[in-house]
């Protein structure tokens, strides 16, 4: 194993994309993405990757680009954020359909209007029910691991879709840690090179992109479902070769942290995961039985491990940076739609924090355990999303 | 005059599909995949193509063949090149056979991205003047003058009141190697436009005209007839350019009044059924004869000046 380094998150994430060999990369600027493409690009200036670059005219082009390779039996990737997520939407849902296994970096970012490039989760969250499979990181080694492990995803032939990785722009895309790289031999042992069953090619001609009547679109649809339904093993298994080679072993679809003997339970994903343990730590000093589901891998919904993991808790706060207008946030209403029925369901409440790239700190994360705590005595059970640090005086 | 061998076996692209009787496109996908041979990647956007050839379950298509979405089959393409290149597959080439909704219009910035990228995907535009897929709205590409089912002709309207964009000029000032023109109704010129691209690597584009019996309100048989009334009264002009200069252009040896065009095609009658109609045709007119001029389409006396 190579000596850790100190990288700007990026760089990591191209890193890792340059150990899986990739054939084809297409690339669109986009802040805050942009320095991973840019840092492929240079690799491939200099020599050090060997890729096709295709730097295409949109968004819409770029996911293109990678269906296109994909179906004709290349390995391809690119990275997106916020309106290029969006723009991409349409592409996404027909690559899902198709079964073109591409990685995607979603590197997380305010959907406009107003315009941001600061970070929320709006943008991969509404790419949810298209069929991607969607990861979210907490920090840059989670990021550079989950990179070289989409790829194995996406290709097994038992799954066959898609992989987004969801990571938070400038917090994890321009923050330096230390990472931890692999050596080449290893990942080329983990990650063969993509050897599609079918792929375009004029030996064998076949027709993709049909079109499908009520008598089949049921089925192809469903057929989707269940791939996500086996990838949630798949993955496991998947983190376990990667345990292997890495020494690191992420063990599951989500990270249960102190959460056994826990009253208060927070549901999280992305960078925001690590602040709230660190307000774990301070507020279990205190006595407080608090602690966190972290949601490594949100679709497919790990729902059977978070109810085991939240169980035994009074109550479940749902940290989100999305918001489904005139609704709630969309991890919550999962969330509930997968407890309701159960018993021994907690009591869940959605705050809905750090939008827009607002500060979530230790200090609000506390609030919102104090918050929920309060609810709970109170017995107030409220369906409307909490949120937090909402500013009164300059509402309409 | 070469012979061409379109029995089903032999076909890159047979029948049993779905495409309205008298289709001009089907016509002219069979002789453009006969030209190209057996060693291409077609891509397809969504239109008529896609739908009346992808029933799920069956396909008229003997070559490999992907439709995924409206607006990118030039970036599906780009894709599937790159992935060629990288995999070291230099003998599949990529064609791509799109609508002039998907071409002139949806697709029209992924087409630019790939004429400037400089990628080796040769470009067809099916051109039937209309969203002929969904029942005939207006598209870029419709003449003017035409009444569509979002421009229709009434009271108050004569039909699309712009002009058809001039997409080849378009795709010429992008510094495409090889841009044509050709139609349905001179099928060995087709082919030998289609050949001779299939020869240049880079971007390549050929739009054919392909009368639509169902959109432009004519009888199934007479599609050829169209193709030829089109081209024979200079609004369809068919010409060749190679490196941004013209090669050759097609000859008219009898050149045809534009009402003769017009009168055939239901798409055009509200032109001849009132005064406002009327006073329209002149403008339409006067669009072949600067094409006329343009391309030096106009067969003169000296010998040898006709090419394809």
């Amino acid at each position: 194993m190579w000596p850790d380094v100190v990288i700007e998150g990026s760089e990591a994430v191209a890193l890792a994309v340059k150990a899986a060999r990739p054939e084809v990369i297409s690339a669109y600027p986009i802040s805050p993405q942009t320095h991973i493409v840019e840092s492929l690009a240079r690799m491939i200036a200099n020599g050090d990757l060997s890729a096709e670059y295709v730097r295409v005219e949109s968004e819409f082009s770029t996911a293109s680009v990678l269906a296109g390779a994909s179906a004709a039996g290349s390995r391809s990737y690119t990275a997106s954020s916020s309106q290029g997520l969006l723009l991409m939407t349409e592409v996404i849902y027909a690559s899902v359909g198709m079964r073109l296994p591409f990685v995607i970096t979603g590197v997380n970012r305010a959907v406009s209007a107003p315009i941001s490039i600061q970070i929320d989760h709006q943008d991969t969250i509404s790419l949810r029910d298209s069929g991607i499979i969607q990861f979210y990181v907490e920090s840059v080694q989670e990021a550079y691991d989950l990179h070289i492990a989409a790829f194995k995803f996406a290709e097994d032939p038992e799954i066959l879709l898609p992989v987004m990785v969801c990571m938070d722009g400038w917090i994890l895309t321009h923050s330096y840690e230390r990472v931890s790289i692999l050596e080449q031999q290893e990942v080329d042992k983990f990650l063969p090179p993509y050897r599609p069953l079918h792929f375009l090619n004029v030996k064998e001609p076949k027709s993709w992109g049909s079109y499908a009547e009520d008598d089949v679109l049921m089925e192809f649809k469903y057929s989707i479902h269940s791939a996500m339904l086996k990838a949630k093993a798949k993955i496991e298994e998947i983190f376990q070769e990667l345990a292997e080679i890495s020494g690191r072993d992420y063990g599951g679809l989500i990270e249960a942290y102190l959460t056994e003997d826990a009253e208060t339970i927070l549901v999280a994903l992305g960078s925001v995961t690590g602040t709230i343990k660190d307000a774990i730590d301070q507020m279990r000093a205190g006595g407080k039985k608090v602690g966190l589901v972290k949601i490594r891998c949100y679709r497919p919904f790990p729902y059977e491990d978070i109810l085991s993991a939240v169980r035994g808790a009074k109550a479940v706060a749902v940290v989100e940076a999305n918001f489904s207008m005139g609704c709630e946030g969309a991890v919550s209403l999962d969330l509930k739609a997968k407890l309701c029925g159960d018993p021994n369901a907690p009591k869940v409440i959605d705050f809905i924090a750090g939008l827009g790239g607002r500060d979530v700190n230790i200090k609000s994360v506390c609030e919102i355990v104090q918050k929920t705590e309060e609810m709970l005595r109170a017995g107030i059970a409220t369906t409307e999303s909490c949120w937090v640090g909402l500013n009164q005086a300059i509402l309409p | 005059m070469t012979t061409v061998s379109l029995n089903n076996k032999e076909s890159l692209f047979v029948s049993g599909h779905r495409a309205c009787h008298g289709c001009g496109m089907a016509l002219a996908v069979r002789h453009i995949l006969q030209a190209t041979g057996k060693d291409v990647i077609v891509v397809t956007p969504t239109g008529c193509l896609e739908t009346f050839t992808s029933p799920y379950g069956f396909s008229p298509w003997r070559v490999p063949w992907i439709h995924h979405l409206f607006e990118n089959g030039p970036a599906i393409a780009t894709g599937i090149a790159a992935a060629l290149k990288a995999q070291g597959r230099s003998e599949e080439r990529v064609v791509t056979m799109g609508g002039d909704g998907s071409t002139f219009d949806i697709g029209f910035g992924a087409l630019s991205g790939m004429l400037e990228r400089g990628e080796d995907v040769l470009y067809i535009c099916l051109d039937n003047g209309a969203y002929m897929n969904t029942g005939g709205q207006r598209s870029g590409a419709t003449p003017f003058g035409a009444s569509t089912t979002t421009h229709p002709a009434g009271k108050c309207s004569t039909g699309k009141p712009q002009s058809k964009k001039d997409l080849p000029a378009i795709i010429a000032a992008h510094g495409v190697c090889y841009v044509a023109t050709a139609s349905v109704a001179f099928l060995e010129d087709l082919r030998r436009k289609v050949r001779r691209a299939m020869e240049f690597r880079g971007p390549r584009y050929i739009q054919v005209d392909t009368p639509c019996p169902s959109g432009w309100g004519f009888s199934p048989e007479l599609t050829l007839e169209l193709g030829r009334l089109g081209v024979n009264c200079g609004l369809i002009p068919l010409f060749e350019m190679e490196e941004g200069k013209i090669v050759s252009v097609r000859k008219i040896k009898r050149k045809v009044p534009v009402a003769d065009y017009l009168k055939a095609q239901g798409r055009f009658g509200h032109l001849f059924s009132n005064d406002a109609g009327m006073a329209e045709v002149p403008r339409l007119q006067e669009s072949a004869d600067n094409n006329i001029a343009k391309y030096a389409l106009e067969a003169t006396a000296a010998k040898g000046s006709s090419v394809g």
